[in-house]
């Protein structure tokens, strides 16, 4: 599946019917973890995406995005596990397009990326520091769903895509402190949620 | 423990910094908040470390630097000032045009006027254009649309163009 060139990205199906309570595991609230720590900068670990561990860390990533106040994506480093697991619920978010409501990706990679857009985010990881960030507008991302481990394929757009390559790099050991545009891109956060 | 602030400004070359902060780790210094450009050309640095050791001493260390006689240094004990509360809204202020004197001080008039705080600014001119970029922290209540008209206002009497952003940023 690739966006379309006219208007938003498709929807996939699979994808966007996927919720949390497929996992049949209750998720719990873990603790963020947040820079300077070594498992956020260390590139995760592949999973198998339909190991128990790797079900029960699924639904535990949900259940932390869930209580945390405006978060759109938690990614595994973020809570101390150096795996390539994230989720992201971008739905509620004013600047989203289209979007797959809540999903969990495993072994998620770029597959193709375009349009790229600056804009600054902050991250619950880095509390004290925005940057600035270019980001594919327009993104392809193949993984697998946790659980069934069904290979998907999410094309994105506008805010999800952002999102998506955020918690992607996370699971990459990267933070958006490695992608500032710039000496000056760094910036002291101003606003708490 | 004692908070310095060091400047060094001049004409520029290569390995300054190397040169300084090499001299201010020797000291066992440790380089906090720190912040340097070019300004038309001419290296400008601020930096501020900690430590325990007096402002002389620090100029001394770094007093190679001056020898040649094209940089300045300059150092001096400063508080510790408590961190800035958080505030609910940041803006960037940015202004372009053709360059004139008095810019920068009838837009930071009108920041001032309604109690709002630059907390970074930048300007440059180069050839006839002169641009401006600050960010700026307003307080709870500023009546922004009022602080965009005479921003406005502001701007067409001194034949530039202005704008007032909320500056955004998305957590993810």
């Amino acid at each position: 599946m690739t966006a379309d060139g006219s208007g938003g990205a498709a929807v996939d199906d699979v994808v966007g019917r996927w919720s949390e309570t497929d996992l049949g595991v209750d998720g719990h609230v873990l603790d963020v973890v947040t820079a300077p720590a070594e498992v956020l900068t260390t590139d995760g670990t592949k999973v198998d995406p339909s190991s128990p561990e790797v079900v029960q860390l699924a639904a535990d990533l949900v259940a932390t995005m869930r209580v945390s106040p405006g978060c759109v994506g938690l990614a595994a480093p973020q809570v101390g596990v150096g795996a390539k697991v994230f989720t992201v619920d971008v739905s509620a978010h004013p600047k989203t397009r289209s979007h797959h409501g809540t999903f969990v990706l495993c072994n998620a990679v770029v597959v193709e990326s375009s349009r790229n857009e600056k804009a600054r985010e902050g991250c619950m990881s880095v509390p004290d520091f925005t940057g600035d960030v270019k980001r594919a507008s327009r993104l392809l991302v193949r993984g697998q769903l946790p659980g069934s481990g069904e290979d998907v394929e999410v094309a994105a757009e506008a805010f999800e895509a952002r999102a998506l390559q955020h918690e992607i790099d996370h699971c990459d050991g990267l933070l958006f402190l490695d992608r500032v545009a710039g000496a000056h891109a760094v910036h002291a956060r101003k606003t708490y949620l | 423990m004692t908070l310095q602030a060091i400047t060094v400004i001049g004409h520029d070359r290569p390995g300054i910094i190397a040169e300084a902060t090499a001299a201010l780790a020797d000291l066992g210094l440790n380089l906090e908040d720190s912040t340097m450009t070019l300004l038309r050309g001419h290296f400008a640095m601020m930096l501020l470390c900690a430590g325990d050791v007096p402002s002389g001493r620090i100029e001394e260390a770094l007093g190679s630097l001056t020898a040649g006689g094209s940089l300045d240094v300059a150092v001096r004990e400063v508080p510790e000032e408590a961190q800035a509360e958080p505030v609910a809204s940041s803006y960037v202020v940015t202004v372009h045009g053709a360059d004139r004197p008095g810019i920068v001080s009838a837009v930071a008039a009108q920041v001032a006027a309604v109690g709002g705080n630059i907390t970074d600014l930048t300007t440059r001119l180069a050839g006839g254009l002169y641009i401006l970029g600050a960010e700026v922290d307003l307080p709870d209540g500023t009546d922004v649309e009022s602080l965009e008209s005479s921003l406005h206002a502001t701007a067409e009497r001194l034949g530039v163009g202005a704008s007032l952003r909320r500056m955004e940023s998305d957590e993810l």
